[in-house]
């Protein structure tokens, strides 16, 4: 079955794409890159224990030099919170992204390599598997299996995981379809180099940049599928608090008026994906074709 | 090619396509339900708590053993295929967090969450061919940076947000709008007047939501085609712009759109669970979660085969739409 959407994928997974194509140069890379280090310092070096100081004689403060998101509904200061929130999301997403990888490379790879053996009964039958599970809607899903499972960390990982491997399946094994054919996999059969020498040598070399790529761009996916799960009050528990939790236990501020605990801690998560698509985009190679 | 010689010539890959796809359908419906029950085997979800409700607490330890001990004799294939014996009989089970028949639960729901999804899929699909024509067809302006830059912002953005920062705006800043329901709490009376007020604020978050896929594809293929060498023949030739532009830009950009709003269904249903949550809005997805969160299994398991089929038909109705549309995709697989 053709993929129609191929294109569409291609487009969604490349959100920069035609910013600039003109000029044939990846818009203002250098300051993402730049805002990249230092989001990620600030992360990995992050408030810990300030993120949890309550003092309810300073509940929802409005952002000012001291609190530059203000405090929540116990007084914790908000970008504390915020910045030990996106932590936890960014390792989830990470995580996640690694685990929904890890399955898709096994998958598309099983289904590439036997795609010309037994009448290509398997790889029919995964690839079968693979428009299943894109057939579902995935949030739901999520919302069943943490329900099933119960909330916690490895739950919300595996539900993200389970939904998200089929674009890395795809694109594995048409990598390897697309290459049994090329000419330097030809050459090393007819030099006399077994399965497993081309199968390691070549085809997964090859593919295993397209497969960074793609887990990258899972991250930011990863990120929103578990800050919605965490806003609809199955994600995690209140103890690994990430972004969504945290935009979660604002809804009441925002209906008494007080909009920072909702508006910043958002901002925070969408410069968070932009920031994780645009260090994609340098990933991506420079060539418009694609598998 | 004639109508009728288009159709003959698309007709026998898109029969296959249709019933394929329908053969599919109840055999992934089968699985994903049997998945669910073979999750539920394990803790914390107690089946028989589930399942008495509010009863339970009136009930007695051993007595509740018991029950337990029954259960789980019970293995999930049993249990999975005793629900679909009742559900092909009209019977899906009473929702116990509803304390309603789950067929009364959807169906009273279903409409809320129908009109809902349809006017805002109109209003984003109208939005995005408007923004990404106005983009694409003047590749590089300053319109085209702000509706790109603009566009790529929202995608970012979780629908949930969205819909936190539209209440905090609209409802509790400028109080133009209600803050959340369908209607007017003081009344059970259903108006259309009060109804629309409180769908604003959903429908166009959720529209919202949903903009910049549309948007950036009509905007990227729009500048694509005008790139193309049709474009170049026809400025050649001498024909006007803006008919240029109609006939050669915007045109070609509608076809990827039909691709993207099937594959957008889910993401649809997505967006719907998270605005209805946001705007208590009383539709089946605000009742999905209501029931993971109460682990209230038959509603759950009803609604999860609802949305898999919503998600199919809808995927197949684009795929169809786009072959009709044109013909030379059915080509490639059939």
């Amino acid at each position: 079955m053709a993929e129609p959407w191929r294109t569409v994928g291609a487009e969604r997974s490349r959100p920069w794409a035609g910013t600039d194509r003109r000029a044939g140069r990846r818009p203002a890379s250098r300051w993402w890159i730049a805002l990249l280090a230092v989001a990620v310092v600030v992360l990995l070096l992050g408030a810990g224990a300030e993120s949890q100081r309550a003092d309810f004689t300073r509940a929802f403060l409005p952002p000012s030099a001291h609190h530059p998101f203000g405090t929540d509904q116990a007084g914790r200061d908000l970008l504390a919170r915020s910045l030990a929130g996106a932590r936890v999301s960014l390792l989830v997403g990470l995580v996640a992204a690694l685990v929904s990888s890890v399955v898709g490379v096994v998958v598309g790879s099983l289904a590439g390599s036997l795609a010309s053996r037994a009448g290509g009964l398997v790889d029919g039958a995964l690839m079968r598997l693979v428009d299943a599970v894109n057939a579902l809607p995935h949030l739901v899903l999520g919302i069943v299996i943490v329900a099933l499972l119960g909330p916690s960390l490895s739950s919300v990982v595996l539900s993200v995981a389970l939904t998200h491997w089929t674009t890395t399946a795809r694109l594995v094994r048409a990598e390897l379809l697309a290459l049994q054919g090329a000419g330097f996999v030809e050459a090393a059969v007819g030099a006399g180099a077994g399965r497993w020498w081309v199968l390691s040598r070549h085809l997964f070399a090859h593919v295993a940049g397209r497969v960074v790529l793609a887990t990258v761009l899972m991250v930011p996916h990863a990120i929103m599928h578990e800050s919605a799960l965490s806003f609809l009050g199955l994600g995690l528990p209140d103890d690994q608090a990430s972004l969504g939790t945290i935009i979660e236990q604002s809804r009441t501020a925002v209906l008494a008026g007080h909009w920072w605990p909702a508006v910043l801690p958002g901002l925070l998560l969408v410069l968070l994906s932009l920031v994780v698509f645009a260090l994609a985009e340098r990933l991506r190679p420079e060539s418009r074709g694609r598998a | 090619m004639s109508i009728a010689a288009r159709s003959r010539h698309v007709s026998a890959p898109l029969g296959r396509l249709v019933l394929g796809r329908l053969l599919l359908l109840p055999l992934l419906v089968a699985v994903v339900t049997l998945v669910m029950f073979a999750l539920a085997q394990r803790t914390p979800f107690d089946p028989v708590l589930a399942a008495l409700g509010e009863r339970a607490l009136t009930m007695d330890g051993p007595t509740l053993e018991a029950m337990r001990a029954r259960v789980s004799e019970v293995g999930p294939v049993q249990q999975w295929a005793a629900w679909w014996g009742n559900a092909l009989q009209g019977d899906l089970g009473v929702s116990s967090s509803q304390r309603l028949p789950v067929a009364a639960v959807i169906g009273q729901r279903l409409p809320w969450t129908l009109g809902l999804m349809s006017v805002a899929l109109v209003l984003a699909v109208v939005g995005g061919i408007v923004l990404g024509g106005l983009a694409g067809t003047r590749p590089g302006s300053w319109a085209d940076r702000l509706v790109g830059g603009g566009l790529l912002g929202v995608q970012s953005a979780p629908p949930f947000w969205l819909g936190l920062v539209a209440v905090w705006v609209f409802a509790v800043w400028l109080e133009w709008l209600p803050t959340g329901g369908a209607t007017a709490p003081e009344t059970d009376a259903v108006e259309a007047a009060d109804v629309v007020r409180h769908a604003v604020l959903p429908v166009c978050v959720l529209a919202l939501s949903q903009l910049p896929w549309f948007g950036l594809v009509v905007r990227d293929a729009t500048r694509d085609a005008l790139a193309g060498l049709p474009v170049r023949a026809a400025w050649a030739r001498g024909i006007p712009t803006a008919p240029l532009l109609r006939q050669h830009a915007v045109r070609p950009a509608l076809l990827p759109l039909v691709t993207v709003l099937g594959v957008r269904v889910p993401e649809l249903i997505t967006g719907a669970v998270l605005v209805e949550t946001v705007f208590s809005w009383p539709g089946v997805a605000s009742a999905t979660v209501d029931s993971a969160l109460r682990l209230d299994f038959p509603l759950l398991a009803a609604l999860t085969v609802l949305t898999t089929v919503i998600v199919v038909l809808g995927n197949l109705a684009a795929d169809v739409a786009y072959r009709v549309i044109d013909p030379r995709v059915g080509e490639r697989d059939g």
